[in-house]
């Protein structure tokens, strides 16, 4: 009895364990972002600040138009994932449905770019967006996700799972008389909502994620994303305006959290989907 | 000829399904892809304007002469050799130790996967300020127990111990998922008929589960060496690269050759040596599965 009870208390002592790198870093950014500039160096150093600085949070707002640049990570993301998913359902139904001349050599030639990193292509992406004058806009910021290695992912996922889809509704359908593009729009998509779900939450993380592609095509403040913001809270000097930037990364980070915590179970599995195949 | 004529309009349906993905590819992935290769071969400054045909020239300035080129490739194969193992160990651990249900299962899955829907860069912002010298959170916690932690980001070995160690933290969720949906698609009987016949944990772990994940662990594989060579935030923010470009990478040098140095042509050469070191890789690693099979 007691040995066991001695196994399940180091048992769950361990795990605590393991846990602290994971929280602790989460933990220290939401207390600092409380602190004054000199308490965020005190020693010995408190975990809950002495006096709540709530000021540190509207400071953020007037240091840079954060909240602008809140809003262009959010719509980026959702216009990214909206774009993602029409697109990659379409080419990935095409490729696991229909028989068209040419359509194994598309797929070998969309593998090539899966395991691609965006560093290989963003020199030539550069001049390519400066000549169409995409410069300094969130085009490039749409186009590259949705059209290089993670809309090639998206498609992929979507191709497996309409291909473990039942053929017989499909076929019903058509008797009905319906078109392909009627077939894929009126009985393919519905059936594929958890696919969608997952390719839609990860290309949204993604997107709200990204900091290459922002970093190397916007140069206008009030277009920043997110992560650029974040990386911009430094005095005149370069240095790192840590409460002010601390607070920021709180309240990005913060919101996504907590979309996770309560939605934890449906996005572990949308990654280990994505994994799996990928 | 009705079943001709069919047969093209499936191919003209099929194409249509695909042509927005495929023209968005030919022309933000392939068209560049085919460039850089062009571009890896002129001499071009964004400064002066000026270009030039070099021929290999960026090649073997970068493979010769250049000597930041071995540092980076160097520094390159320390990350990724640091960082795999790693990471493939403790996800394993912790996906063993949470492949089976208990009271808090849930809750341990929930915080290990935490840092990988965290922004690479705030992940990097909050590791950099717990990692400074002696007014760091880190070394503050490590004088408390008498230990007088290191300079973390200034000092180029410890740097690169940070940054590796930090990147597996937050990346290690990802492949713990991976491995216990492997884990949990073992059957019991196989486990439990080795049990009754009165084998070890280490001989089950090592005669029956080890092998059955093999498939699991060579995917891993792959996508953590492809992932340890694209990491370009998390180093940019963290140590921008130093110090004495001791954290300095292939993805970061392409970057700063090409953006911050204007070097276009050296850039474009460094990027399909990359190119080449990804086809390598993931066929080297493909064959691997291939021959298990």
């Amino acid at each position: 009895m007691i040995s066991s009870r001695i196994q399940t208390v180091s048992w769950y002592l361990m795990l605590a364990i393991a846990s602290v790198p994971f929280v602790f870093p989460l933990l220290w950014m939401l207390s600092a972002a409380f602190k004054g500039p000199a308490e965020i160096f005190a020693t010995p150093p408190t975990l809950i600040p002495d006096t709540m600085r709530w000021s540190n949070f509207l400071e953020v707002f007037s240091y840079q138009p954060f909240a602008r640049q809140y809003v262009n990570s959010l719509y980026i993301a959702a216009l990214v994932s909206g774009l993602t998913l029409l697109f990659a359902s379409l080419a990935g139904y095409a490729l696991a449905r229909i028989r068209f001349a040419g359509s194994a050599l598309l797929l070998l030639l969309l593998i090539s770019a899966l395991m691609m990193p965006e560093e290989v292509t963003i020199i030539p992406n550069f001049f390519l967006m400066r000549e169409l004058g995409l410069m300094n806009t969130h085009a490039p910021l749409v186009l590259l996700p949705v059209f290089g290695s993670q809309g090639v992912l998206a498609t992929f996922l979507m191709r497996q799972y309409f291909m473990a889809l039942p053929k017989e509704l499909e076929e019903a359908a058509y008797l009905d008389g319906l078109s392909r593009f009627g077939v894929w729009w009126k009985i393919a998509l519905p059936l594929s909502r958890p696919a969608l779900a997952a390719v839609g939450i990860i290309t949204f993380l993604n997107s709200w994620n990204l900091f290459l592609e922002p970093l190397v095509f916007i140069s206008d403040v009030r277009l920043f994303t997110l992560p650029l913001a974040l990386a911009n809270f430094t005095d005149a000097y370069g240095l790192p305006l840590w409460h002010l930037q601390l607070a920021a990364t709180s309240l990005a980070v913060i919101p996504t959290l907590i979309v996770y915590i309560a939605a934890q179970r449906q996005i572990i599995e949308s990654f280990a989907l994505s994994g799996v195949k990928g | 000829m009705p079943i001709i004529s069919l047969r093209c309009r499936e191919s003209i349906t099929g194409w249509l399904f695909v042509s927005p993905t495929l023209a968005g590819f030919l022309i933000f992935f392939f068209g560049p892809l085919i460039a850089v290769f062009g571009y890896s071969a002129t001499e071009w400054n964004l400064l002066t304007q000026e270009t030039s045909f070099v021929g290999f020239e960026n090649y073997t300035d970068a493979l010769t002469e250049n000597q930041d080129f071995w540092l980076v490739f160097r520094n390159s194969l320390v990350f990724a050799a640091g960082l795999v193992p790693l990471n493939m160990v403790m996800a394993l651990s912790l996906a063993m130790a949470l492949s089976r249900p208990f009271a808090g299962q849930v809750l341990f899955r929930t915080i290990f996967f935490a840092p990988v829907i965290t922004a690479a860069v705030a992940w990097a912002i909050v590791w950099k300020f717990l990692l400074q010298g002696e007014t760091g959170t880190v070394n503050q916690m490590l004088a408390i127990v008498g230990i007088d932690g290191p300079n973390w980001l200034r000092e180029p070995n410890w740097a690169m111990v940070a940054v590796i160690v930090t990147r597996v933290l937050k990346t290690v969720g990802l492949n713990m998922i991976l491995y216990i949906a492997a884990l949990q698609s073992i059957p019991r009987d196989y486990t439990e008929a080795a049990l009754l016949e009165g084998a070890s944990r280490w001989q089950i772990f090592g005669r029956i589960i080890w092998p059955l994940l093999t498939p699991t662990t060579l995917v891993i594989m792959i996508v953590t060496v492809v992932g340890s060579l694209k990491v370009f935030d998390h180093i940019y923010l963290m140590t921008g690269g130093g110090p004495e470009n001791g954290t300095m990478v292939l993805a970061f040098f392409i970057y700063e050759q090409g953006f911050e140095f204007f070097n276009v042509g050296y850039a474009s050469a460094l990027a399909v040596i990359m190119f080449f070191l990804i086809v390598a890789l993931t066929g080297l690693q493909l064959r691997l599965k291939g021959g298990l099979q």
